[in-house]
């Protein structure tokens, strides 16, 4: 069979399981956010944490709520890292440096999971299993509760509730991830990951060297790395290491998980605003973009030519073999378009413009399917931008769901559009522009490729954070206080004023008084919108991001 | 209309006459409300100092271009305003100072300023004086030339009581002596409110030019970050950038397109109304009509002509058509009514019965019609009798004048008027009493409203745009429903009184809707003040002129429609060159990009797929396109774009093509020629 023919099976066997999965999945997780009744493991937390769950709140209220979770889960997760050493199951690894504990603290509070260390010589099983994979739970929950509470933005009508975060959080957990992560975590057993506590094999190289291969809680943990779209893997080598993904249908089923929630989240969506065919039309945007960029990663990585491409037989740098082109490119466009950022390749090796190609999908927003709620709510934002300029060419005042979009809507979803460009090209600048030493070492200096692809490799870094992906493109010795500093805050900025302005947009969206559909109203479901938001999309994040890639990857490429 | 200004087209000399006024408004003071131009200004004065240090041919031709732009868009503002200060002109001539003559309480007249007058003052008006001030007619009635506000010249009739006793300060009286109660003081009256407006001095913003505003605010952010950002990676590269360079990116960047046309585009929309002859009373109305959804229309008069037409003569068995005619022409001579007109006209059209005068019959002797006997009719020489008017009334007629044996066929006549009311019509019963023997019937005259021609169309129209018609009407639902069905309304309130019309507004807006009435008299008020887009009739009384938030002065109820157009039109005006703007920018970054960069990374050269002649070349080139695009957009901005009312998704396709579409080619057709021009200049 030719890789094109297996790379073509590949993708539909994969779009084929996200279709059979979209209806059910996305049914239940309406039902879950709409559900009158609390499970009694639920009563239990409610009780645990103190909150009446029948209690709605206002946008504030469930702003304060979610930054207040977030700031102690990033206070527990920097000192559970600090002081790991005097834990049980410490496996002898000292403390974590600070500013390293913030970094990665920062990540997997924000669902980033952005790893400047390497996760099998760094974090201890309990730093693993009661700090970073508990984020993995929780900072994906927060993620898909902003975007129900922006949803009921839309269903609800004269009221200033929009939910009561920690039922949302609680039943994200405990009614969507945690089933899926089991019955995952199984699968992926039984397609070979491993799952122990061991605290390592000892093993002697070729080479005669001496080497211990740390063992774990490996596929329990990537099935919600993959799930809740975080992508901090335990090993350094990511979805690329064999305990993690040990084959290509290990492979598949990761990048089923990854997809599978943002995808199944837009019928949430259609049902919960009683129109199935608005998710119809927000996934038909997300997959015209993932598609679109499939292809182009896919041609450039398989048409490229030169000399070292020519004596491996294909651009197969930084690729595993047992995954090839096409699998490759598939898993990296999915981990950059979901803000997952588990890799099971290298995307500093890729081509020059299948490398760029992949920091375009990140500029996106995230939203080609996007993270775990986050990728709902970015895609709403940019069909209300959508909305207004295409509202105002047939003459009425730009509705969205009955919702009328003014001033107030407006500049929430222009600050919120505004927010990540500024984070990526203002980090890129200051690091590439900075020439005196920061802590010791000047930012530039940690590039090891100069030229476009050192640009390219910043970039990278500085959009994989604002954006929440994760995913580093490497080559760039990010562990240092200046980056680790610099990214955490991106990461940080870069996920909570977006969600603070979602919810602000949810609260004015909920007070409004729907306006009835009419034939003069602008169908947002029909083809043309959809095209009119890839297009919105496509052309906000290629102005922005133009001159940046023009001296990265399209000075290399061209 | 002689004396108005006609909207649309633009006189090429109104940009050299507004030339004064753009250039007075480079004050940043003023800038600073356009965001976007003023960020151009700014880029302006910093490539000026620049240009200053470090001459040369090219950094020169920057600066002109960054001015030009910055004038361009005030000249479109300018000329937008110019042609309101024209119109404001003609209204201040009428506003001479005026001599107002009071009535003291004691009866006695005194002679005072006009712009003393105090609300509630009395004061009288004769032939050939100018009203004071804005009232109502309490005594008298008169002729009044009201040319100076409205531009027709034609005299209307103003009368105390009633719905048509309003009259405007600055009107003349040309016959008759009125006494008029002043109900503004002086210097808010409709012709000074009218002045400010034309000249848009009370123009705010409106909430979706706010929202706009916003948007191209943002949107100048992201590109100010993009290009600032972009000299750290320049450096980076290799390849610093000259400041002017960065200037000149972005100032073709940001969305200067649309940021200069904004407030033309917001004047010229409120005189578009007023070429209409509407006054809106505020810009956030315009816009509300663009978004109505429920249009209350009044039956009479908008839907309607006026008045109930014969239709059809039905005869009763045994009388032939032609003698029913003859019958209702002649009892129809002496009755001035427009129905005993439509009468003489339908015996003529169908029955091809020649018209005759009442002199032809000189000894006849008419009956009038009056309120007790609800008839009318002829007795004629030799004692023959005609009578018509209501069923029962000529039915009695009948039966008196019968011989008691024969009562004449009135179970046939009473089937026939029952199946012209359920019909919603209005039955005239036509009856004879020969000058031998015994009074009959002879049929029914079928009488109806005629709905105005074009109107079904029109609704098919406001159909598709999505907006709902209700017909108001005082007829009972019978005749309602027939007129609905006829007119082709979606619905209508029957047997409406102000308050039934009051609960349908506050019904519809309760369910999210926006309502748009006319109305003219007191009564409609509070109506007129709760609907979103509430227009009066200049005819109406003040107390609707005050309530609602547009005038119409031609009192054209059908005009509400010309309105919701107009106030669509604005809108989409503003989204076209907002896509328009934006998507010129991929072009843009095309020609600069290469031009920046490809001296550094050869590879880049292959971006520029316009094969600009050189790098200055291609920048200056980018510039010139983006500051002529503002003035060929002039005359789009002032007209308006294109609108044909159309659903919702035919007109977005349309306009997406036309402003998207081709706001991503024409800059790359543009940018080119402009190059090939530039590229010949000594010095590139």
């Amino acid at each position: 069979m030719s890789d094109t023919t297996a790379g073509l099976l590949q993708t539909g066997l994969l779009i084929a399981a996200l279709a059979a999965a979209y209806r059910p999945l996305g049914t239940w997780m309406a039902k879950t956010y709409t559900d009158e009744k609390h499970w009694s493991a639920e009563r239990v937390l409610y009780r645990c944490i103190g909150v009446d769950p029948d209690a709605d709140q206002r946008w504030p209220v469930y702003a304060r709520s979610l930054l207040a979770f977030s700031a102690v889960s990033l206070l527990a997760l920097y000192v559970l890292q600090r002081v790991q050493q005097h834990l049980p199951l410490s496996l002898d690894f000292p403390g974590v440096v600070p500013d390293q504990a913030f970094n990665t603290a920062a990540s997997f509070v924000t669902n980033t999971n952005w790893q400047s260390y390497s996760g099998e010589v760094t974090m201890s099983h309990l730093t693993q299993m009661a700090g970073l994979a508990v984020q993995n739970f929780v900072s994906a929950a927060v993620g898909m509760a902003v975007a129900v509470a922006l949803v009921r933005g839309f269903m609800r009508s004269k009221t200033d509730r929009i939910g009561n975060f920690w039922v949302d959080l609680v039943r994200g957990c405990v009614r969507i991830l945690l089933p899926m992560s089991v019955v995952a975590a199984i699968v992926l057993v039984a397609l070979g990951a491993i799952q122990n506590l061991s605290a390592g094999t000892d093993a002697t190289t070729l080479t005669e060297g001496f080497q211990r291969i740390t063992g774990g809680p490996i596929a329990s943990q990537e099935a919600i790395k993959e799930i809740g779209t975080n992508g901090g893997g335990p090993y350094n080598a990511n979805s690329a290491h064999p305990f993690e993904n040990p084959n290509a249908l290990s492979n598949m089923f990761e990048i089923f998980l990854l997809l599978v929630i943002p995808v199944a989240f837009t019928r949430t969506f259609g049902l919960m605003v009683g129109d199935k065919r608005q998710g119809y039309a927000i996934l038909g945007a997300m997959t015209a973009l993932w598609a679109l960029m499939v292809t182009i990663v896919t041609w450039a990585e398989v048409s490229a030519r030169g000399t070292a491409y020519e004596a491996a037989g294909a651009a197969m740098e930084g690729k595993e073999t047992r995954f090839g082109e096409w699998a490759s490119a598939l898993f990296a466009v999915s981990t950059t378009g979901t803000s997952t950022g588990s890799v099971n390749s290298f995307h500093d090796s890729y081509t020059s413009l299948g490398g760029g190609a992949l920091i375009l999908n990140m500029g996106f927003g995230e939203v080609a399917p996007g993270g775990v709620g986050a990728g709902l709510y970015g895609m709403l934002v940019l069909a209300i931008l959508t909305v207004f300029i295409a509202g105002l060419m047939v003459g009425r005042t730009p509705e969205y769901l009955g919702r009328k979009i003014q001033a107030r809507e407006i500049k929430l979803v222009a600050l919120n559009i505004l927010t990540m460009p500024a984070l990526v090209l203002t980090g890129t600048a200051v690091a590439l522009g900075l020439n005196k030493a920061v802590a010791g070492e000047v930012p530039k200096d940690s590039i090891l490729n100069p030229g476009p692809h050192g640009l390219s490799e910043v970039l990278y870094a500085f959009m994989s954070a604002a954006n929440n992906n994760g995913s580093a493109f490497a080559g760039i010795s990010v562990n240092t206080e200046f980056y680790n500093i610099g990214l955490g805050f991106a990461m940080l900025l870069g996920r909570f004023i977006p969600i603070i302005l979602v919810l602000a947009l949810a609260g004015s969206l909920a007070r409004q008084t729907p306006v009835p559909a009419t034939a003069g109203t602008l169908p947002t479901h029909k083809p043309l919108f959809v095209g009119m938001l890839v297009g919105v999309v496509l052309i906000v994040a290629g102005l922005t991001f133009f001159p940046v890639l023009a001296l990265g990857p399209l000075a290399e490429g061209l | 209309m002689s004396n108005r200004v006609q909207g649309g087209v633009l006189d090429p000399r109104m940009l050299a006459t507004s030339l004064p006024d753009a250039l007075r408004k480079l004050d940043p003071r003023v800038m600073v409300k356009q965001p976007v131009m003023f960020v151009v200004e700014i880029g302006a004065v910093l490539a000026t100092v620049l240009a200053i240090k470090d001459s040369g041919f090219f950094a020169w031709s920057i600066v002109v271009w960054l001015w030009l732009t910055v004038v361009f868009a005030n000249l479109a503002e300018a000329v937008a305003e110019g042609r309101g200060k024209a119109q404001a002109e003609t209204l201040r001539r009428a506003k001479t100072e005026t001599v107002a003559r009071r009535l003291s309480a004691d009866g006695s007249e005194e002679e005072v300023p006009a712009a003393t007058l105090q609300v509630g003052d009395l004061v009288v008006v004769e032939a050939g004086q100018v009203i004071p001030g804005d009232g109502d007619v309490i005594e008298g009635v008169a002729s009044v030339d009201e040319s100076a506000i409205t531009g027709e010249s034609a005299p209307v009739i103003r009368e105390s009581g009633g719905d048509r006793s309003s009259v405007t300060g600055g009107t003349k009286v040309l016959s008759d002596r009125i006494v008029v109660k002043i109900t503004t003081k002086a210097g808010e009256s409709f012709i000074d409110r009218m002045i400010a407006l034309v000249e848009g001095a009370a123009r705010q913003k409106t909430p979706n030019e706010i929202a706009l505003n916003i948007l191209l605010a943002s949107l100048t952010i992201v590109f100010l970050l993009a290009t600032v950002t972009l000299q750290p990676f320049a450096i980076y590269a290799g390849a610093e950038q000259p400041i002017i360079v960065l200037v000149a990116l972005l100032v073709c960047l940001i969305p200067t397109t649309i940021g200069a046309l904004l407030s033309a585009i917001g004047i010229a929309g409120m005189d578009r109304l007023v070429q209409h002859n509407v006054l809106a009373m505020s810009g956030r109305a315009v816009e509300a009509a663009g978004d109505v959804n429920t249009l209350l229309l009044d039956k009479t008069g908008t839907i309607t002509l006026g008045n109930r037409q014969a239709s059809e003569f039905i005869p009763v068995s045994g009388v032939d058509d032609d003698a029913l005619a003859d019958a209702a022409q002649l009892s129809s001579i002496a009755d001035e009514t427009p129905e005993g007109r439509s009468i003489v006209v339908l015996a003529k059209t169908a029955y091809g019965l020649r018209e005759r005068s009442q002199g032809e019959l000189p000894s006849a002797h008419f009956v009038e019609f009056t309120a007790q006997t609800r008839m009318s009719g002829v007795d004629l020489d030799g004692g023959r009798q005609i009578r018509k008017g209501a069923a029962a009334a000529v039915l009695r007629w009948v039966r008196d004048h019968g011989d008691g044996v024969t009562n004449g066929p009135t179970a046939e006549v009473g089937e026939i008027v029952d199946a012209i009311s359920g019909a919603g019509g209005t039955p005239l019963v036509v009856a004879e009493k020969p000058a031998e023997g015994p009074a009959r019937a002879l049929g029914v005259i079928h009488l109806k409203d005629v709905v105005k021609e074009g109107m079904r169309e029109r609704f098919d129209e406001m159909r598709r745009m999505g907006i709902r018609t209700v017909m108001i009407t005082g007829d009972n639902p019978l005749t309602a429903r027939a007129i609905a069905e006829e007119a082709g309304v979606d619905d209508f309130l029957a047997e409406a009184t102000p308050e039934d019309k009051m609960a349908l507004i506050k019904k519809e807006q309760a369910g999210g809707r926006l309502v748009a009435m006319t109305g003219d008299g007191t009564n409609d008020a509070p109506a007129l003040a709760q609907a979103d887009v509430g227009v009066a009739m200049n005819t109406g009384t003040s107390a609707a002129k005050e309530a609602g938030n547009m005038v119409d002065l031609d009192s054209n109820p059908t005009k509400l429609i010309e309105i919701v157009e107009i106030g669509k039109q604005l809108l989409i005006t503003r989204g076209s060159l907002t896509t328009f703007s934006i998507a010129n920018d991929v072009a843009k970054y095309f020609a600069i990009i290469p031009a920046m960069f490809a001296g550094v990374y050869v590879g880049l050269d292959n971006l520029n797929i316009m094969r600009l002649s050189s790098p200055e070349s291609a920048i200056l080139s980018a510039v010139i396109f983006n500051a002529l695009a503002i003035v060929a957009l002039i005359p789009l901005a002032l007209r308006g774009v294109q609108y044909k009312p159309s659903s919702a998704s035919s007109m977005l396709s349309r306009n997406l093509g036309i402003y998207g579409l081709g706001g991503i080619i024409a800059p790359f057709i543009g940018i080119k020629i402009i190059d090939l021009v530039v590229s010949l200049l000594p010095g590139m």
